[in-house]
């Protein structure tokens, strides 16, 4: 055995404080004990499995992490969890219902607003907090409304278109 | 009469098939490496250096250790102990991974903690204390070169100097000769700013060492995992088929996927010594400031040229900064990759380039940042030093491109490099942009606009450069040669499987290879999966990067998939009880030529290849092809932008952007036209706002989405597309490559256009970005402005 290996120690059990949370997460009400330090970000990922809201950059600048806190779209990574204590979060995997996709997932689908996908939960979930505000947003209205995502690969065109389809689309099914 | 089936209905070649792997990702579900849990994960952290240059007295780790949750802590001493402290470079050089003697620049690995969970990991990294000895820094290669200058590099025996490379290519009499015949020579001198790919997710990997079956699992954000297998066999000495590579979701790469960082190999060692799987995510100020960047290049530049407009000869010197260690990531020969490729769309008599590769105290790993290398800073430097000519001619730049444009039948074209291009229709390219931009009309307007004091610009770029490495003559990594693979399993219901040795990262090819598919074998593309990543199931392959997978891959495809045909004929003439002479192919059935109504489908073959083959057949419908391409190919861009620069601020506006690319046959146009757009918007990034700089301390201007600034929704302007389609000769379906295009010839538009804006100022160059205040101090103290690092005071 190596050296190093010897190096290796066990785990000293440390006495970290924790706060009890309990957020309504997608409609369904969640508990932790969380360290007050731990970001909501990590908690959605880490702690609820929750891994469709991504982490690009944890500066607030990406806006990969966004998710809707009390239907606003927040950036997660710069929230500690402690702070959503009895609030609402809405991530990506909420944004379905049980059988169908949301307009707005559709749209990106259609209107092939995404390559690698990585920015494409958080760039959904501003979109629906466009949406929800204005229902009928101009082309810059939108382009305004997502300039806190940022996107590397698509070029943001189809990102926009994908947003104005999903509006139509939401607007069709209002009037129906 | 036919039966074939209609292959845009099936989703073949040509349709605007939506894309497979959104079902996932809109849902939430990608499997991107951090999103990976295995039982019993720890987490590693890397402390970095914070000086440029400085040698190491002491590191005291015991603080760390003591930390609770803390399993280990590595440190470059131990990390030699295993002979692990350096690594081979896919340059030939050596590079650090924990540093021993020295830190040589800021952001280098100086030690990793692994703990229970990264938050203890952090905390521990910041236990460490380190001991440093400042030394001087060099943040250029003018720096580098001076008399006295610190060596950066006195690890290495027989390093007297910072000189990486010295290297040339071309014919340097005959170049001096058509200088001698010059009626006029046109220079210029420009930067092509160190960027960094930066896409939004960082990089990372899980090591997994299980000793009970000394089998080593990696999970990692690689663009390239056959590459990176055969490299950790080498460097970690374990059996190549004890390592499997897996490439999950990737969120982006752009060319920064592609190195072996010291990260990997810490978290590799650090599984195998705590026999735990390990996990580690870089942070985003770790990503910009020290894994691979782009450019970071200096040309001078001349052209010949004769009062008529003809170009007569090119003399190229450029002065590349590859860092602390030379670490490009580029598999040809040559030193500065395919810089020779410049001038390759132009007549040019003759040419000669020399070129200069420094070290300095910045981050090492030059990449091909969506280009192929150094294509990108070849097509920059050949398009604005056309515009510089064509106003040193007093001549109109579209009519100075087109009077020395290789003309359509003059290919198979030599190039003034060396290269052998194979296809184009340059003109017509052009002419669909003047047309799409209304070149006429925005002269007037321009000539307008002049008379009330405001300034509008045209800027035109056009390139053909060279895509999809091989062939294997002169391509290869670490000697493996650059073809690539596909396998492709038919089952026995006509439903496919295939598997191929690139790795998508956002171009989509588990939709596109089934496309390929379903045009060679008439099986619809949502019947065929598409896996690639698992180096224990995907044939070797030389991974996704610099536009090469449809070129390569994509080719393989293609062969592997007329391999399956070819037995399935044989299936097909034991149904049809005829000779194999008999039997012809219509999209997704043979047929007996006599009898067309006689015929069965490829899904009738497949279940004959299970259930009913001939005596003496193989059973089974599959097999795999490794392709080797002759030659690389050629795609053509034309990039039109037009802008308005306000003379009060120097802020400048982008009025229209027109774009025609021809990349021979599209396979999906949607995807390729997402593909430009993504493109383009790199191009606008480069010329306007993206770039990394340096202080004289060697501090890294750019470290963070603050200082490092990709544009947004808001900023990026909107793109007008077109295409123009020669298909590739030698691909066999005659594709080309396409992703990087736009980013290799979009940036030299955006800078001719706003320094087409303000020609009359006499100023010949601003280096990219076009800041502001830049264009401002262009505008007001009439002068070129140079943006070499150290950073100005006022950037
Ligand atoms: S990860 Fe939250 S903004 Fe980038
Ligand atoms: S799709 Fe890749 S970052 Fe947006």
């Amino acid at each position: 055995m190596s050296s190093l290996f010897e190096e290796i120690r066990e785990p000293v059990a440390g006495d970290v404080p924790v706060r009890r949370v309990s957020i309504t997460v997608n409609g369904v009400r969640r508990t932790a004990d969380v360290e007050p330090r731990l970001l909501l970000a990590h908690l959605l990922r880490q702690g609820l499995g929750l891994t469709g809201t991504h982490t690009g950059c944890d500066t607030s600048n990406c806006g990969a992490c966004t998710v809707l806190f009390d239907g606003k779209a927040i950036k997660s990574c710069t929230m500690l969890a402690v702070q959503a204590d009895g609030h609402e979060v809405t991530t990506v995997e909420g944004l379905a219902g049980p059988s169908e996709l949301h307009p707005i997932q559709e749209g990106f689908k259609d209107e092939h607003g995404l390559q690698c996908g990585f920015c494409t939960p958080g760039m959904m979930l501003a979109a629906k907090a466009l949406l929800d505000e204005n229902p009928n947003p101009t082309e810059d209205e939108v382009r305004w409304a997502l300039s806190g995502n940022l996107c590397r690969c698509t070029g943001y065109q189809n990102i926009v278109k994908s947003v104005l389809w999903a509006a139509k689309k939401l607007q069709s099914q209002s009037a129906s | 009469m036919t039966q074939a089936l209609d292959e845009i209905k099936i989703g073949g070649l040509g349709s605007s098939r939506k894309r497979v792997e959104d079902n996932r990702f809109i849902r939430g579900r990608g499997n991107y490496v951090d999103d990976i849990v295995l039982p019993g994960m720890l987490h590693m952290e890397i402390l970095r250096s914070p000086l440029a240059h400085a040698r190491i007295r002491s590191i005291d780790t015991s603080k760390a250790w003591e930390i609770p949750g803390v399993r280990l802590v590595l440190t470059g001493e131990m990390m030699a102990t295993r002979n692990l402290a350096w690594m081979p470079t896919l340059s030939y050089d050596t590079q650090a991974v924990l540093a021993t003697d020295k830190v040589r620049f800021q952001g280098q690995e100086v030690a990793c903690v692994v703990a229970d969970d990264p938050y203890i990991a952090k905390d521990a990294c910041e236990a460490i204390v380190v001991d440093y000895e400042p030394l001087p820094v060099i943040v250029n290669p003018t720096q580098a070169m001076a008399e006295g200058a610190p060596l950066i590099r006195d690890d290495k025996e027989n390093q007297h100097d910072n000189v990486v490379f010295d290297w040339q290519v071309g014919d340097k009499d005959a170049t001096d000769r058509a200088f001698e015949q010059a009626d006029l020579v046109s220079k210029l001198d420009l930067h092509y700013p160190r960027s960094h790919p930066s896409p939004i997710e960082c990089c990372g990997s899980i090591a997994d060492f299980n000793r009970a079956t000394q089998k080593l699992t990696v999970y990692m954000t690689t663009q390239a995992p056959h590459i990176i297998r055969a490299a950790v066999a080498l460097v970690a000495e374990l059996p190549e088929h004890m390592i499997r590579i897996v490439s999950p979701d990737l969120g982006g790469g752009f060319g920064n996927k592609v190195p072996v960082y010291p990260g990997y190999v810490m978290s590799i060692l650090a599984s195998i010594l705590t026999e735990r799987p390990v996990k580690w995510i870089e942070d985003k100020t770790g990503n910009l400031i020290s894994t691979g960047f782009g450019r970071d290049i200096y040309l001078h530049g001349e052209l010949a040229l004769r009062r008529d407009g003809k170009i007569l000869g090119v003399r190229m010197h450029t002065t590349s900064d590859h860092g602390a260690f030379f670490s490009d990531a580029q598999p040809s020969k040559f030193k500065i990759g395919l810089m020779h490729s410049a001038f390759s769309c132009y007549d040019v008599p003759a040419a000669h380039l020399t070129a200069r590769g420094t070290y300095t105290n910045k981050a090492p790993g030059g990449v091909a940042y969506r280009c192929s290398f150094r294509v990108t800073e070849a097509m920059f430097f050949q398009e604005r030093m056309m515009q510089a000519a064509a106003n040193d001619l007093g001549m109109d730049q579209a009519e100075f491109r087109r009077r020395n444009f290789v003309r359509d039948d003059d290919f198979p074209h030599r190039t003034p490099f060396g290269f052998l291009t194979d296809s184009g229709q340059y003109g017509k390219c052009l002419d669909v942009g003047l047309a799409a931009i209304g070149y006429a009309d925005f002269l007037k307007q321009k000539e307008e606009a002049t008379k009330h004091g405001r300034l509008l610009g045209i800027g035109i770029s056009t390139m053909t450069e060279p895509l999809g490495a091989g062939n294997s003559r002169e391509y290869d990594i670490l000697g493996i040669k650059m073809f690539d693979s596909a396998e492709l399993r038919v089952h026995m219901t006509g439903k496919a499987i295939l598997r191929t040795g690139a790795k998508t990262q956002g171009q989509g090819h588990e939709t596109t290879w089934a496309q390929i598919v379903a045009h060679e074998l008439g099986i619809p593309a949502e019947d065929v999966t598409v896996e690639e990543g698992d180096t224990d199931t995907a044939p070797f392959g030389m991974g996704t990067y610099a536009s090469r997978s449809t070129p390569v891959a994509g080719a393989a495809v293609a062969m592997v998939a007329r391999k399956v045909r070819a037995k399935a004929r044989k299936l097909a003439a034991h149904l049809l009880e005829v000779s194999e002479e008999d039997i012809e192919w219509e999209l997704g059935r043979f047929y007996v030529r006599s009898s067309p109504d006689r015929g069965v489908t490829i899904q009738e073959c497949a279940m004959a290849a299970y259930s009913n083959m001939p005596d003496g057949m193989e059973p089974g419908l599959e097999n795999v092809a490794y392709y080797d391409p002759p030659n690389l190919t050629w795609p053509f861009g034309c990039y039109i932008a037009t802008v308005e620069v306000d003379p009060q601020t120097g802020v400048w506006d982008v009025l229209n952007v027109v774009a025609v690319d021809d990349c021979g046959v599209r396979i999906n146009p949607m995807i390729v036209e997402g593909q430009i757009m993504g493109g383009l918007t790199e191009a606008y990034a480069m010329a306007s706002m993206q770039f990394i700089t340096f202080d004289t301390q060697g501090n890294c201007i750019g470290s963070n989405y603050m200082d490092y600034l990709l544009p947004t929704a808001w900023e990026t302007p909107g793109y007008e597309l077109h295409e123009v389609v020669t298909p590739s000769p030698h691909h066999p379906i005659g594709a080309k490559g396409v992703g990087e295009c736009a980013t290799v010839g979009g940036p030299a538009a955006f800078v001719n256009a706003v320094m087409d804006a303000i020609k009359d100022t006499g100023v010949r160059n601003i280096d990219m970005p076009l800041l502001p205040d830049r264009v401002y101090e262009a505008l007001t103290q009439r002068h070129d402005v140079s943006g070499a690092p150290p950073v100005r005071t006022d950037d």
